[in-house]
């Protein structure tokens, strides 16, 4: 196995950004995002999970899709250019699974042709976390905080450098743009590796189990769980905000009637308006609707059609940034307790 | 790169009918002469900028292609738009057809049963007429229609100058009486329950406000009807139309790609929020 030493990073930026946009986990004050990478940038590749998820880059939070026209009552659409080539440097894995959660949604027919011009552009080149934090529980879902499966290249921090593993074709691609700054790794350092898998598999604390979780919501949708945990919620939509596996959007127009644009944002099932419809009916009128809908996206709706993978990967964010601390992860554990077809199902 | 699925496509209004007091009829076509390619009761997603759009059925049948026709209710922003800004001749932005359409060959050499009411006539009208242009594919055929008052009744001359004349059997009803109303009154449920149709080779297709729809469904059920005879279609907010933004979603169905054309049977296996 390659691995490049830390001293070489900068110089490794430089070289990725001169062909492409190089994004990586950037400090500002005490909260770390992905940024463009810039000279003199505070790179931060130690913060298990950056405050937001980097699914912007991917799927913006606001986004044009075509600029109008009227002139002389001709209508014209000018569509939105397309993205170059990014690098996303320093994802986690939790964040790497996210991604391969979203692909299923933007890629089925008709695709999301922005999502997927600039997925097919995007080379991941993911760190393996060694040490998580309180609120992560990624490997609840099968994650393994040291190893992402969807990574383009696998970078595994041995501490004075990273080992380097390239997965995927682009992968191989940018090791090659790496060049002399890669060299030959010792062999103890990858019997190394292994220990550290180890360690890193079984140093989450969380102790959920999300055997029969699927399952088990087939039967609960009218469960009185949901009347305890909706009753917190103060609908904010921090939640969805910070979620890297929500891909829910609004779609409005900007301008006059002479020229303006289209554009889409993301928005949040957490909101009233979300599904009120122009005749008065909303389908789900409450927060106990809107807070059910979500876990059961999450837990249910999206596993039903998806081979029973969950929509959610345990970055732990909602967990952190809750105001009102509604926790998934209560919400999986309380589930669990639920014998399926048992009591509760009479609200 | 493949076509962009939520770019519209531009389209002018040739022609606008004032169908009921609150209802207009818009006669669109495509600027880029190519087809639509729509199958009964699919949607479209009509663009006003800077008002944005909304998704309405097509209520012209694909045997009709000279317009793509959409019978637009005033309720909202995109619809007041529609019908105080918008004039024949004014070019908008289209894009679609959405949703699975209906399963015509589920229907085929059945007979078929019709209920509609108010503005839910629309999608219905698409197939009505449809079947009416291909109709030795299918055998008897009754249409169960009404609205509040006989000035609410959409597409008056259909329903009472040419669907006469077809080979079906139309059953009017308004909700309370009125000066002139020869034909029944009362609501359309109590309407069905009163003509009682049996329920032997018949395929059901209803559409209307969701209250009506409930005890349509019921009614049917009364009468004898299997859920898999029984056919509705949806309505719930859209934005993208392509199975993306996330709000149309009933479970793990989305109504604008797996719906808004579902038997009863299909609904019954889904969860009871719509």
């Amino acid at each position: 196995m390659k691995k490049i030493d830390k001293s070489k990073l900068e110089d490794l930026w430089g070289r990725l950004a001169a062909e492409q946009d190089l994004f990586l986990p950037v400090q500002q004050d005490s909260v770390v995002n992905f940024a463009l990478w810039q000279e003199g940038s505070r790179v931060n590749l130690e913060a298990v999970n950056s405050l937001l998820p980097p699914k912007d880059l991917l799927f913006p939070q606001s986004e044009k899709i075509f600029s109008y026209k009227r002139r002389e009552g001709e209508l014209s659409f000018e569509e939105a250019p397309g993205s170059g080539p990014q690098v996303i440097f320093g994802i986690r894995p939790c964040d790497v699974r996210s991604i391969e959660l979203l692909d299923p949604v933007f890629f089925k027919e008709p695709a999301d042709t922005f999502y997927k011009n600039r997925r097919e552009q995007t080379t991941l080149v993911s760190i393996g976390c060694l040490e998580p934090d309180t609120t992560c529980f990624c490997t609840a879902f099968g994650i393994q905080p040291l190893d992402a499966e969807g990574a383009d290249v696998m970078l595994y921090d041995m501490g004075t450098a990273y080992l380097v593993s390239p997965r995927t074709e682009k992968g191989e691609k940018l090791a090659e743009e790496m060049g002399e700054l890669l060299e030959e790794a010792a062999g103890a350092e990858e019997e190394g590796l292994q220990q550290q898998q180890e360690a890193a598999a079984s140093a989450q604390e969380h102790g959920l189990d999300l055997d029969g979780v699927f399952e088990k919501l087939n039967d609960m949708f009218d469960h009185c769980i949901w009347e305890k945990f909706y009753r917190r919620c103060l609908a904010c939509g921090t939640c969805t905000y910070l979620c890297p596996t929500c891909h829910c959007f609004d779609i409005q127009d900007d301008g006059s009637p002479e020229e303006g644009q289209r554009f889409r944002c993301w928005d949040s099932c957490m909101y009233e308006d979300y599904t009120h419809m122009g005749h008065g009916h909303n389908p789900r009128p409450g927060r106990r609707e809107r807070v059910r809908n979500r876990f059961m996206h999450k837990l249910n709706y999206f596993p039903k059609d998806h081979d029973g993978v969950y929509h959610c990967v345990g970055c732990g964010r909602c967990v952190q940034k809750c105001p009102v601390n509604l926790d998934i992860m209560q919400v999986i554990e309380e589930i669990g307790k639920e014998g399926v077809g048992g009591e509760g199902h009479d609200r | 790169m493949t076509a962009n699925p939520i770019l519209p496509r531009r389209a002018v209004v040739e022609k606008i009918l004032q169908d009921t007091p609150d209802t207009k009829r818009f006669f669109v076509t495509l600027k880029d002469g190519e087809p639509f390619n729509h199958k009964p009761l699919q949607c479209a997603m009509l663009s006003v900028p800077p008002v944005g759009e909304a998704l309405f059925s097509i209520t012209s049948s694909p045997t009709r292609p000279e317009y793509l026709e959409f019978a637009v209710k005033e309720v909202g922003t995109v619809t007041k738009h529609l019908h105080y800004e918008v004039q024949e001749g004014t070019e908008i932005g289209i894009r679609g057809p959405y949703g699975n359409g209906f399963p015509i060959d589920v229907i085929r050499g059945k007979d078929l049963l019709f209920i509609g009411g108010g503005i839910g006539l629309a999608p219905l009208r698409s197939l009505i007429n449809y079947c009416f242009d291909t109709r030795k594919d299918y055998s008897k055929i009754q249409i169960i229609y009404g609205a509040r008052t006989p000035e609410d009744l959409s597409f008056k001359e259909e329903i009472f100058e040419n669907w006469p004349k077809e080979d079906a059997r139309l059953n009017l009803t308004v909700d309370v009486e009125s000066p002139g109303w020869e034909e029944f009154v009362g609501f359309v449920p109590t309407y069905l329950e009163h003509l009682a149709p049996t329920p032997e080779g018949v395929i059901a297709v209803t559409c209307g406000p969701p209250i009506m729809i409930r005890f349509v469904l019921q009614g049917l059920e009364k009468l004898g009807f299997q859920p898999e005879q029984i056919i509705t279609t949806l309505e719930l907010k859209m934005k993208c139309g392509v199975g993306k933004c996330g709000r149309c979603n009933i479970g793990e169905k989305y109504v604008c790609q797996d719906g808004p054309v579902f038997s009863l049977a299909e609904l019954n296996g889904m969860i009871p929020e719509f």
